[in-house]
């Protein structure tokens, strides 16, 4: 599969996706932990993908959401933002709310996170 | 770069902007702060006020000039 039908596969499937420079265990550039930081607060639990293995992860990644920067977040398939969205929207309550409305009220129950490697 | 290429290109992507500064946040000349505030973002999401901006600085985010970006948006009333 190519890496344009394996990131719309994680986009997709996943209830919060975020695309970073890292991983959450090793978080490579500050935006991206900004916004992981902010997912982790609210309680979501996360998909995430590290571009930095292959420069083209983010060229097609970028092509599919038509954002430039990393990172990107996603709720069911749908772009939230990048790091200044994700803490604003935290700093309103309504990323709270956001998760609420499309995960369901239970969506902080067991908060977890899963890494996704595209190489 | 210095802020006054990009502040440029912000003010007429924005020509009615209330509100408009770029801040290099680093001084180094690749880490920028842009706040934005106007009417013409006045009812789009975040996510379309930011795309507003990254469309006026499509070329110098393009060409590895700004090597990162904060964005600070508001629709004025």
């Amino acid at each position: 599969m190519s890496y344009s039908e394996r990131i719309k596969e994680v986009i997709d499937g996943s209830d919060v996706a975020i695309f970073m420079k890292g991983t959450p265990a090793f978080v490579m550039c500050g935006n991206s932990g900004r916004a992981l930081e902010a997912l982790r607060r609210a309680g979501a639990s996360v998909t995430a993908v590290d571009v930095l293995p292959d420069p083209a992860i983010r060229q097609e990644l970028s092509a599919i959401s038509g954002w430039p920067t990393i990172p990107q977040v996603f709720v069911k398939g749908e772009l939230v933002g990048g790091a200044d969205i994700v803490e604003e929207l935290e700093a309103s309550g309504e990323l709270e709310q956001t998760l609420r409305e499309r995960l369901g009220d239970g969506y902080a129950g067991s908060r977890d996170e899963t890494t996704v490697v595209l190489a | 770069m210095s802020t006054q290429p990009l502040r440029q290109l912000l003010e007429s992507a924005f020509p009615d902007a209330t509100e408009l500064d770029v801040i290099d946040r680093t001084g180094g000349g690749d880490h920028f702060q842009v706040v934005v505030t106007s009417p013409s973002l006045v009812g789009l999401s975040l996510v379309e006020q930011h795309r507003r901006v990254y469309e006026a600085l499509s070329a110098p985010l393009a060409d590895g000039t700004i090597h990162e970006l904060r964005i600070k948006t508001k629709g004025a009333t």
